[in-house]
């Protein structure tokens, strides 16, 4: 059984060697909340203002692939929203899970499509069905729902069969 | 000419008759809607086109018209009941996905899949991946007007269809896999129908390729048609067949193997051309390689169980429900209220035929999924349109929407 490897120190001290983790940490320790190591896959959180030079960080590290940005709601509980994005890198054959806090009283976060164009759809899509806002985005439209659709369905206080 | 002064000043005046409208003026392009209902498009996508004579300036993909909230709809289904979802996103490829999402949910319980199980997901996802492949060449060379090839791609596609029903008692949606393992096993001449079929198939890629590889008129469709640099396919978040087509040596089954591809020999098709002709040669190789993987697993299937040994998460066997008391508890303990999952979050991607196909899923503790995400593969090659269509003909689109083999029902769920 794998046990989870918790806190930024630790995890640090379990992946010396992890290029990713090395380079957020050397672009602002500070902006580096939290990290976890479990199951194989390295999760770092990252303060929501920094999350535009975090992923350039770990770009720099040459993790080169967005795979994907999606969110999670953990309402009632703040923060509510968790933005993920998990990252690639083809060269190292590694992948890492960047995670931001987002509050619900202002759901709102960095664009990274400045670092990768590829985050244009996913936050739309992240926009659409959770509403969290992306500040910098080229284009940010609803992409699943129809233009004139009331609430964010993949919200948890959304019912699952819609209001009626 | 005209005679009358009258009608000489009207001629002068009149625009239909003088030369188009000057560049940057408003009256040059037109926009062009393309779809929803379209036979090229492949489903229910919407293009808005802008266009200058032919000439293509802007294409503006609108989706969502399949929309049906499955990661919705997953958050209110046991674990095991999200299977059947994960049929329905990407219908073409239904083991692929049946095969990410129990990954991703067996690696958040740690548990271990007996070889046998292993390689015989394996082999199912060949054998997607041949169907995909084979939907895709029809449908691409109908598009670009080779009519015949669709009927022959057709005739495979029904055989492997056949196998799927015997091994899983459905067609298209098959939801064989289990958290744990396999539903059943396979069978007893399922083995030696596939080794049939696979016997078969790459004189079958011969024909096709005799159909389309040669010809004039196929060939001058697709050459250098939608090109996508690497660096591009990168930025864009395309995978699969349209990034290895760009030159990225890139294949999830080699490079960070899953259910034991690691022990399998095969190639990974690369292309530096970059165009709709690239990705048509990777694909095509690509069918070849599955065939040589599904002929490896046939020749060393391994004996044995075909779930894992976690009475909690699989269901006992039917004989043993009926004759042992501890059986048949755990057997109405899992049906009525499933199994608990251990809190955290993963992620498991696979090589599905379009690209990669990822599941992310959120585990609070409970026997039904917190969140399930789906990361499709066509969701972010779509974004390469614009880029690949750019200054090229209208008709070309249609040859670059087949390339890129989108499924709608993986892009909305």
């Amino acid at each position: 059984m794998d046990s989870a490897v918790q806190g930024k120190d630790a995890v640090l001290a379990a992946l010396p060697e992890n290029r990713a983790l090395a380079s957020l940490l050397q672009w602002n320790t500070d902006a580096v909340l939290d990290a976890q190591y479990a199951l194989k896959e390295l999760t770092v959180t990252i303060a929501r203002d920094e999350i535009r030079g975090a992923c350039q960080a770990v770009k720099d590290a040459d993790y080169n692939f967005l795979e994907d940005v999606t969110c999670v709601d953990w309402y009632p509980s703040e923060p509510r929203f968790q933005v993920t994005y998990h990252i690639l890198s083809h060269s190292l054959k590694d992948r890492v899970r960047l995670i931001s806090p987002v509050e619900s009283i202002d759901p709102t976060i960095d664009s990274i499509t400045p670092v990768w164009p590829s985050a244009n759809y996913y936050e739309r899509e992240v926009w659409d069905l959770f509403g969290v806002r992306f500040h910098g985005h080229p284009e940010l439209r609803r992409i699943m729902m129809p233009e004139e659709w009331d609430g964010h369905p993949l919200r948890k206080d959304y019912p699952v069969e819609g209001y009626r | 000419m005209p005679t009358s002064p009258d009608l000489a000043k009207f001629v002068e005046t009149t625009t239909l008759l003088k030369a188009r409208p000057e560049e940057g003026s408003k009256d040059r392009t037109m926009v062009l809607n393309m779809g929803p209902q379209h036979p090229s498009t492949h489903g229910v996508l919407r293009l808005v086109i802008e266009i200058d004579g032919e000439t293509v300036l802007k294409v503006v993909p609108d989706i969502g018209y399949l929309h049906t909230g499955i990661e919705k709809t997953c958050e209110a289904k046991f674990y095991q009941q999200v299977v059947p979802m994960t049929d329905r996103i990407d219908y073409l490829c239904p083991m692929t996905n049946n095969l990410a999402y129990v990954l991703a949910i067996e690696k958040l319980l740690q548990l271990e899949i007996p070889d046998r199980a292993q390689w015989i997901r394996v082999m199912l996802n060949e054998l997607t991946r041949l169907n995909s492949h084979l939907v895709w060449l029809g449908t691409h060379a109908m598009d670009i007007g080779a009519l015949t090839v669709f009927l022959y791609c057709f005739r495979e596609r029904e055989d492997i269809l056949r196998l799927f029903e015997q091994v899983s008692g459905q067609r298209m949606m098959t939801s064989y896999f289990r958290v744990g393992g396999l539903a059943l096993e396979p069978p007893l001449d399922f083995f030696d129908r596939v080794r049939d079929f696979v016997k078969l198939m790459p004189e079958r890629i011969d024909q096709y390729e005799n159909l389309l590889t040669g010809n004039p008129i196929f060939v001058n469709r697709l050459k250098g048609v939608g090109h996508l640099s690497a660096a591009d396919a990168i930025a864009l978040g395309v995978t699969g067949p349209p990034l290895r087509a760009s030159g990225v040596d890139w294949d999830l089954r080699r490079d960070m193997p899953y259910s034991s591809y690691e022990k399998f020999q095969f190639q990974v098709p690369v292309s530096n051309d970059c165009d709709v002709w690239a990705r048509y040669v990777v694909r095509i190789q690509e069918m070849r390689e599955s065939v040589k993987i599904i002929e490896q697993a046939l020749d060393g299937m391994p004996e044995g169980r075909i779930t894992a040994d976690a009475p909690k998460v699989v269901l006992p066997d039917r004989e043993k429900m009926k004759t042992q008391m501890e059986s048949l508890i755990y057997h109405f303990k899992i049906v009525t209220e499933g199994f608990t999952v251990p809190a955290g979050q993963v992620y498991q991607a696979v090589e599905s035929p379009r690209g990669e196909m990822g599941y992310y899923a959120v585990s609070d503790g409970t026997a039904k999924p917190y969140r399930v995400h789906m990361r499709n593969p066509s969701f972010a090659t779509l974004q390469a349109l614009q880029t690949m269509c750019e200054g090229r003909l209208i008709a070309d689109v249609v040859a670059v929407i087949g390339s890129i083999d989108i499924v709608l029902g993986e892009i909305d769920r």
